[in-house]
């Protein structure tokens, strides 16, 4: 593992790379101090309604129309995209690398019934599937975490499905048959370490989807009722936008910049993992 | 790929009849592709079945809900029905419906599904079009400019503008859209399908509402935009290393004919694919955009389908648009075997 850590110096000597880990760090940071920062919750009127940034240096982002303090709840909204993030991406990946594993290694009728599944997953609109088990199911956080990984793993399946199939005709994975080593262990543990480049690079993309998604289900009323997510702000906003169209805008701009820092580490992980693509872009 | 080409004609071994053009390889493809995308849509159906059932209650207590029936109806209506019989049993009554497009009725509409869908269609379908050609065309015109100028300010200033695009999810687009042109400046209609109650027929309509839906299918191709102008950038670079490329130059043909009539037309390939993809995800999104503007289409339907707990709409939409995405995925596949012949067959 002493890879990782040049990995993570070079990522960081990528300008927009490190843009992007600046961004993202602020984003953990807010989501980690909400409590210490703003211990009466998210929920709490603690100040007039409708109050316009900038006007009361307590409120520096304004209030909603219920008198909830802006900046609060964007910290806490924070929190609930990255727990949303990083559970449904790690879920996918899970879903994702076992069949994708599966159907590369054994190849035949377990690759065409698995490749059969993965393209059904793909043909459903994905918001459409989401909001239609967050409709049926209810919405909390696991619920919304299951809506959006189950439509997210396909990505991840279809990936490690090509590199297994390339890395499985390779002359260390025969040597590995020779001696007798199991087909579980030849895939875990000599040919996936092998394809984790691409894999390490499509997470960011997942992370920063499933953010989105989770915002756009609780913009539309579909989110867990029990925490304030951006997407909350949004909702409320979206009846003020005439008049208080900052209760949008502030969450929309932190919607945009915690993408846009996944996308540019993506983009920098891309990079770094792989430098001799870097000559073709 | 040297004795594939074409329905072997003045062949003994091939046996004349319908089915002689099955036999060959590009028969055979088409017919495992035709498979393929039947055994899709059949897993959808599966798909489709269990999140019924995962509703909680059947058609039956829905319809108990709005009028008052007895033990021994309920049990009746549920016979009828065949909610009595073994899953299995059920699953497959159920796919017959839906490969007949009999969705079943919608509450909410008081309206049978099929016809619910039928008029909400169009919206939609205009929205994806009118989404997929634009952001089609832009982001190559992005992609091209990028890379005629690779490495000069001209790109870089494009790049940064397309990280932009590609990280503002459409329904923020679709909101500052309105902020702007609609509530500030008031240069937009920013709801609706047309303007109520002007009467507008012919030429004046289309405009009407042509004008109605320009916010929402600039809202639906920002994002898209961003991956044609990088898909497009990086396919141009690529093939501009190639060898015809090179031949091109030493033939002495000037280095914008190479550039936009020789690369370009080999560049544009990898775009084709992107459009099957986009289909998918432009009918979720339509989901958010149609709710935003108000519009008319399967998206808002399915929104408030879910919101009033109307599961028979819900899937009729989830099928019919899963329909869709397979048949233009499908004719996607062909239209590409037909402009690269190249393509591998296996």
């Amino acid at each position: 593992m002493t890879g990782t850590f040049a990995h993570i110096r070079r990522l960081a000597r990528h300008p927009s790379g490190l843009f992007g880990l600046l961004l993202l760090a602020a984003i953990i940071l807010m989501s980690v101090s909400a409590g210490w920062i703003f211990p009466e919750g998210p929920w709490a009127m603690v100040g007039p309604t409708r109050l316009h940034p900038g006007v009361d240096p307590r409120f520096p982002l304004g209030t909603d129309t219920y008198g909830r303090d802006i900046v609060s709840a964007i910290f806490y909204g924070a929190r609930v995209s990255l727990f949303v993030g990083i559970a449904s991406a790690a879920i996918a990946l899970i879903v994702g690398i076992v069949v994708g594993a599966i159907a590369g290694y054994f190849g035949g009728k377990v690759d065409d019934a698995l490749m059969r599944l993965t393209d059904a997953f793909q043909t459903i609109p994905n918001f459409l599937l989401s909001i239609a088990i967050v409709g049926i199911i209810g919405a909390s956080l696991p619920t919304i975490t299951f809506a959006i990984s189950i439509v997210a793993w396909p990505i991840i399946a279809r990936l490690v499905r090509a590199d297994v199939l390339r890395l499985r005709t390779y002359d260390f994975v025969q040597s590995c048959k020779i001696i007798g080593m199991s087909d579980m262990r030849i895939v875990f543990q000599q040919i996936l370490p092998n394809c984790m480049a691409p894999i390490i690079v499509t997470t960011s993309v997942l992370v920063a989807n499933a953010i989105i998604v989770e915002a756009s289900l609780a913009f539309l009323g579909l989110g867990d009722p029990n925490v304030m997510s951006w997407g909350t702000l949004l909702n409320v906003g979206r009846q003020q936008l005439r008049t208080e169209a900052y209760i949008t805008i502030v969450p929309a701009v932190a919607l945009v910049l915690t993408v846009l820092a996944l996308n540019l580490i993506g983009d920098a992980l891309n990079d770094v993992l792989n430098p001799r693509l870097k000559e073709r872009t | 790929m040297t004795q594939t080409s074409g329905p072997i004609t003045g062949n003994g071994t091939k046996k004349a009849g319908p089915f002689a053009a099955l036999s060959s390889p590009l028969g055979r493809y088409i017919l495992r592709r035709l498979v393929q995308a039947l055994l899709v849509m059949v897993l959808v159906m599966v798909g489709s079945f269990f999140l019924m059932k995962l509703a909680p209650g059947d058609f039956v207590d829905v319809l108990a809900g709005t009028r008052d029936l007895t033990a021994e109806q309920t049990a009746e209506l549920r016979a009828r029905y065949g909610l009595d019989q073994p899953l299995v049993i059920q699953l497959v009554r159920y796919m017959g419906l839906l490969a007949t497009f009999d969705f079943g009725y919608s509450p909410i509409n008081a309206a049978p599904v099929t016809d619910v869908i039928l008029a909400r269609l169009p919206v939609t379908a205009i929205l994806v079009v009118a989404s997929v050609s634009l952001s089609m065309v832009i982001g190559t015109l992005f992609g091209i400019a990028a890379a005629r100028n690779a490495g000069k300010p001209v790109d870089l200033g494009i790049s940064i503008f397309m990280l932009l695009l590609y990280a503002t999810p459409s329904f923020i687009v679709a909101i500052m859209l309105i902020l702007v042109f609609g509530l500030k400046l008031g240069l937009m209609p920013i709801a609706g399908y047309e303007s109520v109650g002007m009467g507008y027929t012919g030429w004046q309509h289309i405009w009407d509402v042509t004008r109605h839906l320009t916010l929402p299918v600039v809202a639906l191709c920002t994002f898209y935009i961003a991956i044609y102008g990088r898909i497009g950038r990086a396919s141009m670079l690529e093939v501009m290393r190639l060898d015809f490329v090179r031949t091109a130059r030493a033939k002495g043909i000037s280095e914008g004919r190479v550039f936009y009539v020789h690369a370009l037309r080999n560049a544009l390939l990898p775009l084709i694919t992107m459009a099957g993809l986009q289909v998918s995800s432009l009918v979720g999104g339509a989901v958010l955009i149609e709710t935003v503007f108000g519009l008319p289409g399967m998206g808002r339907t399915a929104y408030d389908a879910v919101l009033q707990r109307d599961t028979n709409l819900l899937l009729g939409v989830i099928f019919t648009s899963s329909l869709a995405v397979v048949t233009v995925n499908f004719v996607i596949d062909m239209l590409y075997m037909v402009l690269d012949p190249r393509v591998n067959l296996k």
